[in-house]
């Protein structure tokens, strides 16, 4: 064997190796292997998809204008405090993403502008009006969709997924990947639950709580807000409580009317946790109160003592027990027939926080693990009879050519996962379909060889200068073709998702390796079978 | 040597009164299409409409019959079926609606839950898309489409002469014209899948014509004295047998995908298998002639 081909020999072999040990994670053997090797070498190899995998990909919008408008309220609370302790009267009630303050006097204007110089003030008749700067505005949206996104994460990881990818995407969308998540409704709610958790005092006192209905029918919420809007007063609101009957499965919501302002919310939280009812075996979450809260809590209980006190998480009355004494110590407990699993969400979206703003779900895509397995194994026998027909196709065509061409195909099929796995790429089941088609295609640069080689054969050349003309002359049609198949896969990686990215990646790595393989590969094969003898005819 | 084609001596060029007729059916039929999807008129994929597709996956057989009956009962406005039999699964298509995201696929599966309750179901997938993100995803297509297009134009430009890119471009728009065309008139659905494998088929049918554009311009440099189109006739015939192997090879796998790959990818192995043969059509009968008829300065021989 003469001594470059040899070294041509070696170069493949040493690929095929490299290409080997970077796809050994993806097989069984690699749970046997000694521990020096799991820990020195790659260990992550070929990623599934969520579409071969199972799982979740959700796309979340942060609802900023709602972020703006909290931020509005809390500026209408230290207005009215500040006008409070200046003993002045004024209305202070919002107006969409304003602040109206009446009357407008110059005493208040000479306030609101030492004190909230973050607010544009404007008189308009008899008012001030004052308005958050567009500046602070999308600061303050801004500022949510990280907020946001960082309480996912707490929260996913205090659900525990593994390896789930969170990103921000544009000015105020959160993407959220969930791999392997066997009960996806559960794991969207956990998501996407606001989880703004107030304490608010009930006013029974007020003769119109008497005339609420006792218990509302599903949808019929709208009418009876409406009815009852102009007849309460305006520091209440009307909100419902809601009970589930464990054996019917019916809700049934009880109007309650309760005070607007929070006594206290969940930001004064520490601790969050499941526990059980040892009479009823029924779980609830308690919380504890840091030291601001626990004081809060104690202050408030105290005051109100027989009064009731409703435990409110996004705008649901849980409870609303009534308060036998003052409460010390910032401990409390949240309970309302919940199965176990409710109990443990519920403590982990209190303890991860609440989202800054609601999320609006935009899209959702999920696989179950069934589906998964299902498109495994569908690609896989697809992918195993494709490259057969190929390979036995081949060789009926071009007989010992055809071995070496079915060779070049194989080395390529190894190249290419080794390759995938090196990327720590992600296989997608349209990436399964580009893996077949770049096996069809594989076989296409080493066509163009052969069509070019038996050409010289019929001009009459001896084989081996046929085999060196036949690839000169094919090797520029083989790079334009194969160029511009790239110039499409990339164009599928930059705009496509998840799946369709999967197709790019297998198929332009496919095209990469394919060039190496029939320019390098099979042409080793040819130099060998004609430098062993004195090579009278080609079997082509 | 086993050769289904050899030295063969077809009048390629002199058949284009009819390929052209054929093409420009096909061409007119992508054109409607396009025309179509532009209006909604036709039947996008929820990726681009926006709505709610949900897969199940029954233990026993089930009767389209009666999964319709049970979705459109729960209140569901014109749910969209298709069955698989062989594996009993059923995929249910809702399209625009005015409920929440998210409440139709509970909806549905409570509907079947309740209606047949003796035959167990597990969901295989559930897919909500808003209209934002359908609309998004409809521009960002479009530009992925346009931009790959002007990439290729560029690149053939560059190593051919502009006669031979623009035959090479028309010839890949006809192929992507003529399959969506096809699908359009099956009314298949159009959706990312099928823009996927329209883009893939762009790339093969222009990697088949680059090299009969290759071999062309070869022949054209050693036989000066022939006319340009019997060194056309001659360059196609001469790759006829590579031509031909190659889309045999992409045919097995894409046939292979379209009956073993499951139904995930069905349209797109269906859509492979057209677009192949139509590439390979292209490449003989549409991307040389329009070079000859589009008008040149320059003789084509040289460069």
């Amino acid at each position: 064997m003469k001594k470059n081909i040899l070294w041509r020999f070696l170069f493949i072999g040493f690929t095929v190796l490299v290409a080997i040990v970077f796809f050994l994670p993806n097989t069984p053997l690699f749970k046997s292997m000694p521990d020096w090797w799991k820990n020195n070498m790659p260990s992550k190899g070929i990623i599934l998809g969520l579409d071969l995998q199972g799982g979740l990909h959700l796309v979340f919008e942060v609802e900023g204008d709602k972020a703006v408008e909290t931020s509005i309220d809390r500026y209408i609370f230290l207005l009215r405090d500040a006008l409070q302790k200046k003993k002045l009267q004024a209305e202070v009630k919002r107006n969409g993403l304003s602040i109206e303050i009446t009357p407008s006097t110059q005493e208040i204007a000479t306030i609101v502008k030492e004190g909230f110089p973050i607010l544009d003030a404007s008189s308009s008749g008899q008012s001030l009006v004052l308005k958050i700067s567009g500046k602070e505005a999308s600061r303050i949206k801004d500022s949510a969709v990280d907020q946001a996104l960082e309480t996912i994460r707490n929260r996913i990881d205090q659900f525990g997924v593994s390896e789930p990818t969170i990103h921000r995407q544009g000015e105020n969308e959160i993407v959220v990947q969930l791999p392997g998540v066997k009960d996806p409704r559960r794991a969207i709610e956990l998501v996407g639950k606001t989880a703004q958790l107030e304490f608010k005092l009930v006013d029974d006192e007020t003769p119109v709580a008497a005339q609420l209905p006792q218990s509302v029918g599903p949808g019929d919420e709208e009418r009876v807000l409406e009815q009852f809007r102009d007849k309460i007063p305006a520091d209440d609101e009307i909100l419902f409580e809601k009970k589930l009957n464990r054996e019917t499965g019916v809700v049934t919501k009880f109007p309650v009317l309760v005070r607007k302002q929070a006594a206290l919310s969940g930001n004064l939280l520490s601790e969050a946790r499941v526990s059980l009812d040892t009479k009823f075996s029924e779980p609830y979450v308690s919380i504890s109160f840091n030291a601001e809260g626990g004081k809060l809590f104690e202050e408030v209980t105290g005051a109100n003592v027989k009064k009731r006190l409703a435990i409110i998480l996004d705008k649901t009355i849980y409870s609303a027990p009534v308060i036998q004494e003052r409460i010390g110590g910032g401990n409390a407990q949240i309970s309302g027939s919940f199965s176990m699993e409710e109990a443990k969400d519920l403590s982990i979206v209190l303890k991860a926080g609440a989202l800054p703003a609601p999320l609006k779900m935009l899209q959702n895509v999920t696989v179950g693990p069934s589906l998964g397995e299902d498109s495994i194994s569908a690609g896989t026998r697809a992918g195993l009879i494709g490259t057969l027909a190929v390979v036995v196709f081949m060789i009926a065509y071009y007989r010992l050519s055809g071995v070496i061409a079915d060779f070049a195909l194989l080395l390529n099929i190894v190249l290419l996962f080794g390759a995938m796995a090196s990327l720590n790429a992600t296989l997608t089941l349209p990436g399964i379909a580009g893996i077949i088609l770049a096996i069809g295609m594989a076989v296409d640069s080493n066509v163009l060889m052969f069509e070019r080689i038996r050409d010289e054969v019929r001009t009459g050349k001896p084989p081996r200068s046929a085999v060196d003309s036949g690839y000169h002359k094919a090797f520029w049609t083989i790079f334009d073709a194969h160029v511009t198949t790239l110039i499409t896969a990339a164009v599928l990686f930059q705009f496509g998702t998840g799946p369709i990215k999967g197709f790019a990646v297998t198929l332009s790595l496919g095209v990469l390796i394919n060039l190496y393989t029939a320019l390098i590969g099979t042409k080793a094969v040819f130099d060998l079978i004609n430098s062993r003898r004195d090579v009278k005819k080609l079997s082509i | 040597m086993l050769e289904i084609i050899k030295n063969t001596n077809i009048d390629f060029m002199g058949k284009r009164k009819y390929t052209f007729i054929i093409s420009g059916i096909l061409s007119i039929l992508g054109i409607i299409a396009i025309v179509q999807v532009a209006n909604g008129r036709a039947n996008l994929g929820i990726d681009f409409a926006g709505g709610t597709a949900i897969q199940l996956k029954f233990e026993k057989p089930v009767s389209l019959h009666e999964v319709r009956k049970a979705v459109e009962e729960s209140g569901i406005r014109d749910p969209e079926l298709q069955d698989f039999p062989a594996v009993n699964k059923v995929l249910i298509r809702v399209k625009k609606t005015e409920q929440q995201l998210g409440q139709v696929s509970d909806a549905i599966t409570l509907a079947i839950s309740q209606k047949l309750p003796n035959n167990k179901y597990v969901v295989d997938s559930t897919t909500v898309i808003g209209p934002k993100v359908g609309s998004r995803l409809r521009v960002d297509t479009a530009q992925a489409v346009l931009i790959s297009v002007v990439g290729i134009l560029v690149y053939v430009a560059f190593r051919f002469k502009f006669n031979f890119a623009v035959g090479a471009t028309i010839a890949t728009f006809h192929d992507v014209l003529a399959v969506l065309g096809i699908f359009y008139v099956l009314g298949k659905e159009i959706n990312l899948i099928l823009i996927t494998a329209l883009l893939t088929i762009a790339g093969y049918s222009l990697t088949d014509t680059v090299v009969v554009f290759d071999r062309i311009r070869e022949n054209l440099k050693i036989r000066l004295k022939d006319s340009v189109e019997s060194v056309m006739n001659l360059s196609i015939n001469e790759v006829l047998s590579r031509t031909i192997v190659t889309s045999m090879t992409v045919l097995i796998t894409s046939i292979a995908l379209f009956f073993f790959g499951g139904e995930v990818i069905h349209d797109f192995s269906l859509a492979m298998i057209v677009g192949v043969i139509i590439g390979t059509y292209s490449s003989v009968f549409v991307a040389s002639p329009v070079v000859l008829l589009w008008p040149s300065k320059k003789p084509l021989a040289k460069k």
